[in-house]
């Protein structure tokens, strides 16, 4: 089979393109080297909606990121994701800060981001009472919104693939042929062809256009790692929104947010490495997140931390997005160093890829048989996110939604099942953990994992000891020694 | 002579005792604090002794799970690793009852090897 | 629906505190026993390691046995259980919402309530370890549970952190079952777990107890494949030291290093805790500061021994059952327990003094290790209630003192606002 579209990355970028294309009259393919959607940048970041103010005017990066802004919240609505548009302050201590919020908000006008204000000390603390004493003033964007960047990730491949989409998991590319405008893409064992390709491999991207055949590529990637760490739900009302430190030369700054899930989040820092793939976190580096985070709150106690993280971005060593048509092999779209606010941004990054493909000569029709939804019969809603009401009949029609499994995040064995019988199939424990949450909470999996890996065995009929945390040689548990 | 370093379980205390043997006879036990410090320490180190716990595969109707298993008095220390092989080749049947013997005299005569659980099915 | 006394959890503190009030006189068909769990037993069906009910039947048990004892109890007392039931909220005026596959979602009230939840273990994410994020890193309590209740090895070459009661009987069941220890590492200059199980599961198998050492670094990527140790600085709040830094390759780490009471349901209730337990704060009837709300067992404070979990969980039903039954009795006055030297914590916190007063325990423990000790309760005024003399106390064993009920009366006539409980060192050297 030849498809239309074959989409190199199954991060949000990839994914969101896919998704958009499914609405339309054509055959798309993705491959991912990964187990799962969203195991890159999109799984580990600030999960944060950017409002657009940050990024330099007339850039690629500001217009997708307000674009961005808009169709995520529209988009987790339709695919019934949970978002909160819960504003953000850029939190200034001094006169040199107050210099720059003034031009964040001038870029941010610039931008087009609606209902972006300067706010003095004392509007700033009735809004944040949590909030150091020494905060002068702050840029609040009312627009800046929180939801799980690997939760609508996952929801959009599923309407993805209930409209058709065809997704290759464990498929590293390592080659690239071209045949008239027909493009044979392989791992080694295995070819897709397609007569466009799209390529969303983030931290890999540059690497990747090198395979396509890109000769002097220009563009290379700086893995930038930034760490992170999540508290406890006691916590995540100590913010009402999302709180950054007046930004430095590097990202963003480290911030301190509620979490769409009810958890605080602090971090990230932002460190250049030498491998994309290395997610470790350090002492040092944990210490200068909560330093920061202490410096936004002081009350910020990470005695009351549930778990850290870090994930790597990839920095390109240019300012903007570079997303284009490739100039030596027509039909190829790189999609090249689309770091942060990447995330906030997909949705209008799709919007635009699609709009290269069509340039490039790919002709869509509408299709009538569109699903809107992540299942042919809707978007399943979780228990614990369901009323009262709601809880009452799931477990009448099905008692296995009266089985909680995960006791910190109340996931039931229901929830469950119906993640692992889903579209793409959650058959590892963090599959199941990203779409159910089910060992996110405060115990970690202690309780809960060895029951999810044995529900994972019987639905998949396998033994325990080939079931893995994600994939690979990431085994949880082996036969016992039998003499 | 030899010298033996142990710690004392009898309480918290945990003092460190050294004992001198000869030829497998305790003459002497320093570090105890206390009288039952020195007789812990001759009866352990003499003949050490520990309960065995494990468990052994049942069967039952719904299939294969785990039943935990005990001596039912202690055996001598050095016979746990070979008494753990024994256990990995044994297997019981469903219904059982706590303290029904599955394995009759286990490691020396008179000690079993019992159920710790109730199998119903 | 309607029950006089529900109670929140099904392992030994819930049917510890069932019987106790059925004892009392409290018809078992008023009571429901909630378990969120297949079977009642709570985590003792997966402890089959023997210690248990030395105090309670004076013979030594495994965990399920132990267990099995209390369910028998349980049934032949008709005391309904309802298994596969999670208690998802709970008002400080008694209502339970909970869920389960035979009932559905469910709302309940009741005229008493008694929490025994238990309690959890601390995780990595407590502890922040840097490093990556592989598979192969358990609490022990979960390793414990693929080995002996799923049947399968969590892994081969194996690290300990924390030297916890459970972590040294996982050091020896792995090592039973083939794997090989090859360190439990502690942060503190002292082991957090039983003198005993220090000799009986790592001195018996030679595996090393590192003592004032952590784990600083988790390696590989899909797999552990190892770990960073290093000694910490005991005068630079246990910093780790650079120099002390060595690698082990191992394939599994285990985390033994605390459990927490699993008191967000009482949290929810809006019910006062004690910072130092993370359990509630109560009287000597278990009661908590919502009306009718009782907690005991680990839910209440983190207990060394099960038998003292039964012990605790009767003093509760039978409170339970008295108020529902309508004899309770009467509070004069309220005294608190302060905590003096050497003492971490106590339970119960506060007594409420009645005319017809029971003798009572204080339970506590200390906060380090001390050698040649009295441990003494007196009232504020100095009029000492109860003294013992120990050769040696340990933050890992849970110790008591007896107030009679003589004392208790007199304190009614004081001005007496608390009582001290407090550990005198009379000689030798103290660590």
């Amino acid at each position: 089979m030849i498809y239309d579209v074959l989409i190199i990355g199954a991060g949000c970028t990839g994914v969101m393109t896919a998704r958009l294309l499914a609405e339309k009259n054509c055959t798309v393919a993705v491959v991912e080297a990964k187990a799962d959607v969203a195991m890159g940048a999109t799984c580990a970041n600030s999960a944060i909606v950017h409002a657009g103010y940050d990024a330099k005017p007339g850039t690629l990066k500001a217009k997708l990121n307000v674009r961005g802004n808009v169709l995520m919240k529209q988009l987790c609505r339709q695919l019934g994701v949970e978002i909160k548009e819960i504003g953000s302050h850029v939190v200034g201590f001094n006169s040199e800060d107050r210099k720059t919020l003034e031009g964040l908000l001038d870029k941010g006008i610039q931008n087009g981001v609606e209902g972006l204000r300067i706010i003095e000390q004392d509007e700033l603390r009735a809004m944040e009472p949590n909030i150091s004493p020494e905060a002068e003033c702050s840029l609040w964007a009312p627009t800046t919104a929180i939801t799980c960047p690997y939760g609508i990730t996952i929801a959009a491949a599923e309407n993805a693939v209930t409209n058709g989409v065809h997704f290759y998991f464990n498929f590293t590319v390592t080659g690239a042929s071209h045949a008239g405008n027909i493009h044979y893409i392989s791992n080694g064992d295995e070819t897709v062809a397609a007569r466009y390709v799209v390529n969303c491999a983030g931290v890999n991207s540059a690497v990747i256009a090198s395979i396509l055949g890109e000769n002097d590529f220009p563009l290379s990637i700086i893995p930038r790692r930034g760490e992170y760490i999540v508290l406890d739900k006691v916590c995540g009302n100590m913010a009402n929104s999302t709180l950054f430190v007046c930004p430095s030369g590097r990202g963003k700054g480290i911030l301190v947010s509620p979490t769409v899930d009810g958890n605080l989040i602090i971090g990230p820092n932002a460190y250049p490495i030498e491998d994309g793939d290395d997610t470790s976190t350090t002492p040092e580096g944990l210490e200068e997140i909560t330093a920061g985070a202490k410096k936004i709150m002081p009350s910020v106690d990470t005695r009351m931390a549930i778990t850290s993280f870090s994930g790597v971005r990839p920095t390109p060593n240019i300012y903007d997005f570079f997303i284009e048509e490739s100039k030596q092999i027509p039909g190829i779209i790189n999609a090249v160093g689309v770091e942060s606010p990447g995330f906030a941004a997909s949705p209008a990054t799709a919007e635009y890829i699609v709009g290269l493909l069509e340039e490039a000569g790919l002709v869509l029709t509408d299709r009538e048989d569109y699903i809107p939804t992540r299942r042919p019969d809707g978007n399943h809603i979780q228990f614990n996110r369901m009323t009262d009401e709601e809880r009452v009949e799931a477990c009448k029609k099905n008692s296995s939604y009266g089985k909680i499994v995960c006791r910190c995040e109340t996931v039931t064995e229901g929830d469950l099942i119906d993640a692992i019988e889903a579209p793409i199939p959650a058959v590892t424990i963090d599959m199941l953990k990203k779409r159910t949450r089910a060992g996110m909470g405060r115990c970690q999996g202690g309780f809960c994992s060895p029951r999810v890996a044995v529900l994972i065995a019987e639905h998949t009929k396998k033994s325990l000891a080939e079931i893995t945390k994600f994939g690979g040689n990431s085994w949880l548990v082996s036969k016992r020694t039998e003499d | 002579m030899t010298t033996k370093e142990l710690t004392c379980v009898v309480c918290p205390a945990g003092c460190r005792l050294k004992v001198t043997l000869d030829g497998g006879k305790v003459v002497g036990v320093e570090g105890n604090t206390c009288a039952r410090g020195k007789t812990y320490a001759e009866s352990e180190i003499t003949h050490p002794v520990r309960t065995l716990t494990s468990t052994v595969t049942i069967i039952t109707k719904s299939g294969k799970k785990l039943l935990p298993v005990r001596t039912d008095k202690p055996i001598p220390r050095e016979s746990l690793l070979e008494a753990m092989k024994i256990i990995r080749s044994v297997s019981a049947n469903a219904p059982i009852k706590t303290g029904e013997i599955i394995v009759k005299d286990f490691i020396e005569a008179g000690t079993n090897l019992i159920s710790c659980k109730d199998e119903t099915v | 629906m309607h029950k006089k006394l529900i109670i929140i959890g099904g392992g030994p503190a819930g049917l510890s505190a069932a019987c106790a009030a059925v004892d009392r006189g409290l018809s078992a068909s008023d009571i429901l026993v909630l378990e969120r769990d297949s079977e009642p037993g709570g985590i003792l069906n997966q402890c089959i390691h023997a210690g248990f009910g030395l105090h309670r039947f004076g013979e030594e048990l495994s965990g399920p046995e132990y267990a099995g004892r209390y369910i028998k109890m349980a049934r032949e007392r008709n005391i309904e259980i309802l298994t596969y039931s999670m208690v998802l909220s709970l008002t400080d005026d008694r209502c339970v919402t909970f869920v389960s596959p035979a009932l559905g979602y469910t709302k309940a009230s009741a005229d008493a309530v008694i929490l025994a939840m238990g309690c959890r273990e601390r995780t990595r994410g407590a502890l922040n370890i840097p490093g990556s994020r592989p598979a192969g890193i358990y609490t022990a309590g979960c390793a414990q549970r693929y080995v002996n209740i799923e049947g399968f090895m969590p892994g081969h070459r194996v690290v300990i952190l924390g030297s916890g009661d459970i972590g040294l009987i996982m050091a020896r069941r792995m090592t039973l079952e083939g794997a090989k220890v090859l360190a439990v590492c502690e942060i503190m200059p002292y082991s957090g777990g039983l003198a005993r199980n220090i000799a009986q599961c790592l001195d018996d198998f030679d595996i090393p107890l590192m003592l004032s050492h952590t784990v600083t670094r988790i390696h590989g990527k899909e797999r552990v494949q190892g770990v960073t140790i290093a000694q910490v600085d005991e005068n630079n709040g246990r910093r780790p030291i650079p120099e002390t830094e060595q690698y082990i390759e191992c394939d599994t780490l285990l985390l033994s290093v605390g459990l927490i009471p699993e008191n967000e349901l009482t949290r929810g209730a809006n019910i006062a805790l004690d910072r130092m337990t993370s359990g509630a704060a109560v009287n000597q009837y278990r009661e908590t500061s919502a009306e009718g709300i009782y907690a005991a067992g680990n839910v209440l404070h983190v207990h060394d021994l099960v038998d003292y979990v039964s012990e605790e969980a009767e003093i509760a039903g039978y409170a339970a059952a008295d108020r529902i039954l309508g004899k309770s009795k009467e509070s004069k006055k309220t005294v608190d327990i302060h905590t003096g030297f050497g003492v971490r914590y106590t339970v119960p916190e506060r007594i409420d003094l009645s005319r017809d007063s029971e003798p009572l325990k204080i339970f506590f423990r200390s906060d380090n290790v001390y050698k040649k000790v009295q441990l003494i309760a007196e009232t504020e005024s100095g009029k000492i209630l109860a003294k013992r003399t120990k050769t040696a106390v340990a933050p890992g064993e849970m110790e008591s003192l007896e107030i009679k009920s003589d004392d208790i009366l007199d304190l009614i006539g004081t001005d007496d606002k608390f009582i001290r409980v407090y550990i005198k060192e009379f000689g030798g050297d103290a660590k």
